[in-house]
């Protein structure tokens, strides 16, 4: 019960100070690719460290806040398909914190592949199946240009988890103390 | 980067300024759910005049805008060029007619009335709900804002954790711009002028030191709270939270009305598009 009460509030922390930074390194660390909108985006290096941390409450929540934040001062609105996706691969990502057990120590190679992998799929279903066709339902946006816009921002955000998220889950870890390290002395 | 990226609230002395922030939160998200779904020329137009007129009555000064304009006017001409490129019929498509301009309609790339005119009501959907926004971010004490999210009904945890963004996205940025800068001394380059891969590199050695700060800080932060039973009870007052006063359910009662408009406009249209070609 008690153990329960400071996860929740460390949530509730983590989504605030997380939509934070991922707000500041939308908006400093970006670096264009050349198709309008699609941006090596870092922050979702973060959004895994973040997710593996914390769960998929406060990495949904952290992103949905941050990127919406962010589109409001800098669009004047939110793209409010690309905010929820980018808030549903949140979740997804927390959803890996127990099949990671970041907190236990120093993560395994085939674990990484795994995240890796289940990651590629994550943003596959987000970039190129959910949000080309909610800009089409909703906006009404030509197919063609959603699913370049689309299938860009799956291969940059793929990568960039790929090498950005997987350093921080690197480091992370090594920063843990190993579970089951300690030994009793006979 | 020296100019303000936060456009800051100011407390401006106008009506604007008194309206609670619920108001102002559900105005700006009701207006900008119809504005979205509709593709009528004529009421997009009338919610743009709407909004540049309260804008005018807002006394926000342009040049504290400006930069965000700039932006945003990028940004419209980009994903409209965009459009042009990769459906440059999808006007015709929707509309049904052909009214050609310039060159001949088995041209891949012709020009059409219709294109136009679907490129001109994408460029009022960019675009309507900035000045809405703009207001709605300057007029709106961030402190007033997180519990105004808590009087519409979303968990009080909720609205603290967008409370706390608010209240540390300036704490990041100055602890990213210290990184930022003591990088540089050491010789990292990540203006412009630096190749692809440099800059991708600095951009993690600035990252990294950025990232493990900040969870320390939301162990700290949340220990804090913890020490202040944050959670306990089952509700939470705002010190800046405020009553709704007449101007608020006037306020109300118009955007209402807006967005009444913008529903009974898709029964007459007969959908989401006003065709002037028939």
């Amino acid at each position: 019960m008690q153990n329960q009460q400071s996860n929740s509030i460390r949530t509730v922390v983590a989504t605030g100070i997380g939509a934070a930074v991922i707000f500041v390194l939308m908006k400093f660390v970006a670096i264009p690719t050349g198709i309008p909108n699609t941006q090596v985006n870092v922050s979702i290096g973060f959004l895994a460290l973040l997710g593996a941390i914390f769960g998929p409450v406060a990495a949904g929540l952290a992103v949905f806040i941050g990127h919406a934040l962010n589109d409001f001062v800098t669009y004047g609105s939110p793209w409010w398909t690309w905010v929820i996706v980018d808030g549903l691969i949140g979740v997804a990502f927390g959803l890996a914190k127990n099949r990671l057990k970041i907190a236990n120590g120093a993560l395994s190679t085939s674990k990484l592949v795994w995240f890796n992998i289940y990651q590629v799929v994550v943003n596959f279903v987000g970039w190129v199946l959910l949000a080309p066709t909610g800009d089409i339902i909703i906006y009404h946006e030509p197919a063609t240009k959603v699913y370049v816009q689309g299938v860009t921002t799956w291969i940059i955000d793929s990568i960039s988890v790929a090498i950005i998220g997987t350093i921080l889950l690197v480091l992370y870890s090594r920063t843990r103390t190993q579970r089951g390290s300690l030994k009793k002395e006979r | 980067m020296q100019h303000q990226l936060l456009i800051g609230y100011d407390d401006r002395h106008t009506f604007l300024n008194r309206l609670s922030g619920s108001t102002k939160l559900l105005s700006f998200v009701g207006l900008s759910v119809i504005g979205m779904m509709t593709f009528d020329t004529r009421y997009l137009l009338g919610i743009m005049v709407f909004s540049l007129i309260l804008f005018r009555f807002s006394k926000i000064k342009y040049r504290d805008v400006s930069f965000v304009m700039s932006v945003i006017i990028g940004f419209s001409v980009l994903n409209l060029v965009m459009v042009y490129v990769f459906a440059p019929h999808y006007g015709v498509d929707i509309y049904g007619t052909e009214h050609l301009l310039l060159g001949s309609s088995n041209h891949y790339f012709n020009l059409t009335t219709e294109q136009l005119f679907y490129e001109f009501n994408l460029l009022l959907k960019y675009t309507f709900a900035v000045p809405l926004a703009l207001i709605f971010l300057m007029t709106t004490n961030p402190s007033e804002f997180a519990a105004s999210l808590n009087k519409i009904g979303i968990s009080y945890r909720i609205s603290y954790s967008v409370a706390i963004a608010l209240r540390y996205i300036p704490d990041v940025q100055s602890d990213y711009r210290t990184i930022s800068l003591a990088q540089q001394a050491r010789g990292f380059e990540i203006s412009k002028k630096a190749k692809f891969m440099t800059r991708v590199k600095g951009g993690i050695q600035i990252m990294l030191p950025l990232i493990f700060s900040s969870l320390d800080r939301i162990e700290v932060i949340s220990q804090a709270m913890e020490l202040r039973r944050f959670g306990k009870g089952k509700k939470r007052t705002w010190y800046m939270a405020q009553k709704f006063k007449r101007n608020d359910y006037l306020a109300l009662l118009v955007v209402a009305l807006l967005i009444l408009l913008g529903i009974a406009l898709f029964k007459v249209n007969g959908g989401r598009f006003w065709n002037p070609f028939k």
